[in-house]
């Protein structure tokens, strides 16, 4: 992104310093990580950030498409992502369970693109104007076979600005979709925030072909494991298959070294570096005996209560996920050690849950929280969860 | 110190937009802000309520404990969030569409006013200059200038009329 693209951008915007929704706060975080495509279907509580994306794009040279449904919208990302060019949509549950086909080509062909999921209480339709966190195993698990995914959570408007460029970064960086696994809470929540300067954020690109197209061979990384990428139409034979392809790119379907191959490197290109993608954030963790584990908009309420039992004097604090796919194993483990039971407070009936149990082992006792309906839970639900634990 | 509004009542009285200003207003005035919306699935008439966190410090919790003022516009309204208020707080409401009983309010003619006006849908401008000048939540220039902004063009003066008259109220109206 040029000074010249950024100022548009802001101009485009409006003004540096706004009182903005968080769905507002991803179509700006999405333009100023250069993102030039967006195709969606509208959905509550998601459709404010095509709104933004609908007025702002055309400004900024960039293109929207409102399409049939949420299985084209998806379609429609990975081509023009294909085509070299950031793309995003946004959508909730119903829309996020019509992509998941697509989720997986796009893991298996490993295109970069940005799939923003405002969280609503489903199955189902459900509570559309209600928040959850009903779709954070699905973003796991949504589409068949293995593959691997990356998807942050925020939990205030700054960081839903902050964490969409991110996840433009990762999708670059590591070749697959990233989610940004927001709610209803946070995307129709306004506050204060500040559009980061020129240069005051860092932006990735996707590593692009050095060599000359008739040596380019499109799935066979040069180093590491994820390999160089040709924008179509730039001169460069791509193959493109939801197939179990060899390097070239050619299908190759019954070869079980081919298959294994192919899957475990895509998976490997992102969990080898599960510490890396690991972002998490503590409070009062040091001392603590009791820990709540939390994500997203439940962190605020979780914050409040950490606060209002410490002044109490008991020893409680907070990890807060911001990275929850790839699972941050490692640190929960840890944490295990040290701390004697963990609470999970969740808008579902237990997902993240399962995650933790599974890392922290048997020595640790680790509850549940659950809070669905649409209604956030209070400081008083996890104050008295703790005080009773 | 940490300041709770919630203002409630149905789909189409501007609860949502009423709690966007007074936000955005407390972000101008220099403080910290945060507004949460709530509402059905329906365009219109459903029930709908807004709540608008203002504090000097960084805002935890999102959402109204327990109110320091709440502003009821509609019976339902008024009836499910009566309680969940601070003994010192303050309780708004529209006279003409809700029955207080016995309980303390501060009774207004908003929609009415906003009738005379010639554009119902001005009676949360009105609603809200009353709360500026009854609670002093946020500055009166801070209202006025967001108001300027967020508005439909071809609105803002009327509006800003609507806050006017809505300050004017303070100091005039009937409690009970």
């Amino acid at each position: 992104l040029s000074r010249e693209e950024y100022n548009r951008v802001v101009k485009a915007i409006g003004k540096r310093e706004l009182f903005a929704q968080g769905d507002e706060a991803y179509a700006y975080g999405a333009l100023l990580a250069g993102c030039r495509f967006f195709a969606g279907y509208p959905i509550t509580p998601a459709t404010e950030t095509a709104e933004v994306m609908s007025k702002l794009l055309p400004r900024v040279g960039g293109t929207y498409i409102q399409m049939e449904d949420e299985i084209a919208s998806m379609g429609a990302i990975i081509g023009a992502s294909l085509a070299g060019v950031k793309s995003m949509t946004v959508t909730s549950g119903p829309g996020f369970s019509l992509m998941q086909e697509n989720i997986g080509f796009a893991c298996m062909t490993e295109v970069p693109c940005v799939v923003v999921d405002v969280q609503r209480s489903g199955p189902s339709t459900g509570q559309p104007t209600e928040p959850s966190q009903g779709d954070m195993m699905q973003a796991r698990w949504g589409s068949h076979g293995d593959y691997e995914i990356i998807a942050l959570c925020p939990n205030s408007v700054q960081e839903s600005l902050d964490l969409t460029i991110e996840c433009f970064n990762l999708s670059e960086r590591y070749r697959n979709p990233v989610f940004l696994m927001t709610d209803g809470e946070v995307g129709h929540m306004r506050e204060g925030i500040t559009i980061p300067d020129f240069g005051e954020y860092e932006l990735s690109e996707r590593e692009k072909p050095q060599k000359p197209p008739e040596e380019y061979i499109p799935f066979l990384p040069e180093r590491g494991k994820i390999p160089r990428i040709a924008d179509f139409g730039g001169g460069y034979h791509t193959y493109l298959t939801g197939l179990t392809h060899k390097p070239d790119g050619l299908p190759s379907t019954d070869d079980a070294e081919v298959h294994t191959q192919l899957v475990t490197r895509l998976c490997e290109k992102i969990s080898d570096h599960r510490e890396k993608l690991t972002r998490v954030e503590e409070l009062h963790l040091d001392d603590a005996e009791i820990a709540i584990v939390c994500y997203g908009i439940t962190s605020r309420a979780a914050w409040y209560a950490v606060k209002s039992l410490r002044s109490e004097g008991m020893k409680v604090g907070c990890l807060r996920l911001i990275t929850v796919w790839p699972f941050p194993e490692e640190l929960l483990r840890r944490l295990g050690e040290r701390v004697k039971r963990i609470l999970v407070p969740e808008m579902n009936l237990g997902q993240i849950l399962h995650k933790v149990k599974e890392a922290v082992g048997h020595d640790t006792e680790v509850a549940r929280l659950p809070r669905i309906g649409g209604v956030m839970h209070s400081p008083q639900d996890i104050i008295e969860a703790l005080k009773s634990f | 110190v940490r300041t709770e509004i919630r203002i409630a009542g149905f789909g189409g009285q501007g609860v949502v937009l009423a709690g966007l200003l007074l936000g955005e207003a407390a972000i101008r005035d220099g403080r910290q802000a945060v507004q949460t919306q709530s509402y059905g699935p329906e365009s219109r008439g459903g029930a709908a309520r807004s709540e608008v966190l203002i504090s000097d410090e960084k805002i935890d919790y999102p959402k109204v404990i327990e109110a320091d003022i709440l502003v009821a516009l509609s019976q339902e309204a008024f009836d499910k969030f009566r309680r969940a208020v601070k003994s010192d707080g303050s309780i708004i409401i529209d006279g003409d569409l809700v029955n207080p009983g016995e309980n303390h309010t501060l009774s207004m003619p908003f929609t009415k006013m906003a009738d005379d006006l010639g554009r119902k849908v001005v009676a949360n401008s009105i609603m809200l200059g009353y709360l500026v000048a009854a609670t002093g939540v946020v500055s009166v220039e801070s209202m006025e200038a967001t108001i300027r902004e967020k508005v439909p063009k071809q609105t803002i003066d009327l509006n800003l009329e609507a806050f006017r008259r809505g300050l004017e109220l303070c100091g005039r109206g009937r409690q009970r």
